[in-house]
């Protein structure tokens, strides 16, 4: 149904700059929330009196509490370096999606009430002085580009690597969506998913016995593929490791065959393990929206799971601003993690645990299993500029795809200029993995899906494997606009898992 | 001439008292507002020497620009690089006797002029043939352009093509700097170079000339990449913390 009216763009041999189209990804934006999903996390429920007040009054907040949005609001000089660096504008040729554009949608209101020129033009009400330094009232239209385009941002961090002054959009974006959340005119799909983890634990809203049902339910699964009893616990009390993985990992495709993979490994490297019901979600979009509140309630549950279950290890499963938030936020937000084993770094991903298996030698594979694919790796976002892995910089470069070549026999990268910190987003990070972003999600999707159509005939690559939810879920969707197929994207560790020969497999 | 010699002299206090002022001011504003997140732009260093290397690379070699776009980096090089010659130069009015080096450099920092020039072109240029650069350009940073042109051209004249009274504008220099005032050069480009000096000065603390100082208070630079090994706590999230922990005791 929505497939008819979104205009996907044409796939060409590279990326190339568009002929700029103003105003042409205008429009009212992904779904506002509504009261139900606003309270719970503290927000008003609807747009409040005098909002406009209130936004620059939460602005002036902001400032005062995030170096690097002040640095960033100051520093810009419109150098152009960023212009051509945003999925989002090349895929919609909206020049409000040129990174300097959108910050300046908040960068003008700060100029208004946070500069001393700004409050002089404004009190004089000189419209040429507010014109010249670039400096706006804060006003409906404003609020109304805010909510739009802040919304077509995924928060990638792709124009910071370029930028002279390491100006990150997402973290404008994140107090954009801060203000506006604050004012009573939040993003539905963001908002209703955190009230969920709030009350039940996950994105998803699996209670308990759906969660069971399904892990036994895996369980079963690789029994009758392998032959051996692999466990997936749930809320299992004194055990070494508490995985935390994106809900995703429970039932949807290909996440699933990724929670396999772990659980494999897991069972290989004789380490006993466990879900936590109650914090059975690693994704945290108090991310998406810039709160620290928010994000910090979301992590508080992980410290109390691995408390209350005794753990000794946390471990994140694939999940791209998972591992943001468990990484680079999760010991300022919810640390100090004192009570775990300090042999371990806190938290692990589950590709480092592989990879160190690898090191060991303690994991056997058989490599053939995965001949009938060619694969090429997608960086997500999150992990290649947000994170780290293993010991040293580069390490979310290097070890993800160590594991997948230890899995496979045929491995291709994408162009220097679309992996590695240079990688292109999905197109639907950062909140906006939702229906009603459908269009902005396909086009996103364009410099990716040019260089992996690249791959695909300079190498015959056949898939593409990521390690992240969201990745995984957009790309399900968005491969088939742009002729590939939905099942052509594949979990790192659902690569382990096709390969991995677990201890007394039969091996046919 | 004594009015003229009044007006620069007092135009000249007043831009380095807003310029001092102004900088020292949201420097300590920067030094004073936490960033609560490790936010380092990845791969980042691991220690503070190797931010620092990522720093020098930054401000010296312009790193992340070269990597974003080969044209802005060569004119934005250009210009910023024959900018600090040339203010280097500029040493030999505020002191005496001149230093060595200063002396030694003179040449340089003459024919610097015109690599600055140049780089502004360039820069301006592109401004305005580049659709992309144009749609986000303010009218700021085209004044901003023409005001660096301005001092830029103002000053290669002196030097290249009408001589002012370099002794004579030394001593008025140094007569602001010793509150003994002496009468100053009337030469047009003079006063002209001076004026668009000062005024940029003025402007600096209000603009976007502040990422000379935000570039090294960026988080997303100037982070190291260790958040696992050791706890980063902004103030007031320690204080979020520890109210939180009073309340539920």
């Amino acid at each position: 149904m929505a497939k008819a009216k979104i205009e996907v763009p044409e796939l060409k041999e590279y990326s190339v700059m568009p002929v700029l189209q103003p105003g042409v990804m205008k429009g009212v934006g992904p779904y506002v929330s509504a009261a139900e999903f606003q309270e719970p996390l503290g927000f008003p429920g609807e747009l409040v009196d005098n909002w406009e007040e209130k936004a620059v009054d939460k602005l002036g907040d902001l400032l005062n509490r995030y170096r690097g949005l002040r640095v960033f609001l100051d520093s810009c000089v419109r150098c152009g370096a960023c212009t051509d660096k945003c999925h989002y504008l090349l895929g919609t040729s909206d020049p409000k999606n040129m990174p300097v554009a959108r910050q300046d949608l908040l960068r003008q209101v700060y100029r208004r009430y946070y500069t001393l020129p700004g409050k002089f033009f404004g009190k004089m009400g000189w419209e040429w002085g507010k014109k010249l330094i670039g400096a706006r009232e804060m006003d409906k239209e404003v609020l109304d580009d805010w909510y739009n385009y802040f919304h077509q941002c995924s928060q990638c961090r792709r124009c910071s690597v370029f930028c002279p002054y390491g100006i990150d959009t997402a973290e404008i974006s994140m107090a954009a969506r801060n203000i506006m959340d604050t004012v009573g005119k939040g993003q539905k799909y963001c908002n209703q998913i955190i009230g969920k983890v709030f009350k039940i634990g996950n994105n998803l809203g699996l209670p308990e016995p759906a969660l069971l049902d399904t892990l036994e339910g895996l369980e079963e699964d690789i029994e009758d593929e392998t032959g051996v009893k692999v466990e997936l616990p749930l809320d299992r009390k004194d055990v070494d490791i508490l995985l935390i993985t994106p809900s995703a990992d429970f039932f949807a495709e290909p996440h699933v065959d990724g929670l396999m993979g772990y659980a494999k490994v897991f069972h290989e490297a004789g380490v006993s393990w466990t879900i936590s019901s109650y914090a059975s979600e690693g994704a945290n979009f108090g991310m998406f929206i810039g709160s620290y509140e928010n994000m910090r309630e979301i992590s508080l549950r992980i410290r109390k799971a691995a408390i209350d279950l005794n753990v000794k290890r946390i471990v994140f499963g694939e999940c791209g601003h998972a591992w943001r938030v468990a990484y680079s936020f999760l010991n300022t937000l919810a640390g100090p993690f004192d009570f775990l084993d300090p042999n371990y770094p806190v938290p692990q991903h589950i590709c480092e645990f592989t990879y160190n298996l690898l090191q060991e030698d303690k994991l056997k594979f058989d490599k053939s299993r995965n001949d009938d694919m060619v694969l090429t790796f997608h960086d997500s976002c999150n992990v290649a500029r947000a994170t780290r892995m293993g010991d040293m910089p580069g390490g979310q470069f290097m070890i993800p795809r160590e594991v997948i070549k230890a899995a496979c026999n045929h491995y291709y990268d994408m162009e220097d200029e679309t992996i590695h910190d240079q990688t292109f987003c999905c197109g639907g990070g950062g909140g906006l993995l939702t229906d009603d972003l459908m269009d902005i999600r396909v086009k996103g999707a364009l410099p990716r899906m040019q260089s992996l159509k690249n791959v695909v005939e300079d190498h015959q690559v056949t898939h593409l494997a990521a390690i992240c939810a969201i990745c995984k879920s957009q790309f399900t969707k968005v491969l088939p606009y742009y002729g590939f197929k939905m099942d052509q994207i594949v979990s790192v560790h659902q690569l382990v898992s096709n390969a991995l020969i677990l201890t007394g497999q039969d091996e046919d | 001439m004594w009015f003229l010699t009044g007006f620069f002299a007092l135009f000249f206090y007043l831009a380095v008292i807003i310029f001092v002022a102004g900088v020292g001011f949201k420097i300590y504003q920067y030094i004073r507002t936490p960033a609560p997140l490790k936010i380092p732009t990845m791969p980042a260093p691991l220690t503070r020497t190797g931010v620092g290397v990522r720093l020098f690379s930054e401000v010296v070699l312009f790193k992340s620009l070269f990597r974003a776009n080969k044209w802005i980096w060569l004119f934005g090089w250009i210009f910023h690089f024959a900018l600090l010659l040339v203010l280097l130069r500029h040493l030999r009015y505020f002191i005496d006797p001149v230093w060595w080096w200063v002396a030694l450099i003179q040449p340089f920092g003459k024919y610097a002029a015109f690599a600055m020039i140049l780089g502004l072109v360039g820069l301006l240029v592109r401004r305005i043939t580049v659709e992309r650069i144009r749609y986000i350009s303010n009218p700021s940073d085209y004044l901003m352009l023409a005001l660096l042109l301005i001092i830029g051209i103002s000053g290669a004249m002196m030097t290249f093509v009408a001589h002012t009274d370099i002794m004579q504008f030394k001593a008025f220099v140094r007569g602001m700097m010793t509150f003994s005032w002496q009468p100053i050069p009337t030469d047009p480009a003079l006063l002209l170079h001076l004026a668009a000096v000062f005024l940029l000065m003025i402007v600096f603390p209000y603009s976007k000339l502040l990422h000379a100082p935000g570039i090294f208070f960026s988080p997303s630079r100037n982070q190291v990449d260790n958040p696992r090994e050791k706890r980063h706590l902004a103030p007031w999230a320690a204080e979020m913390e520890k109210a939180e922990r009073s309340s539920d005791s």
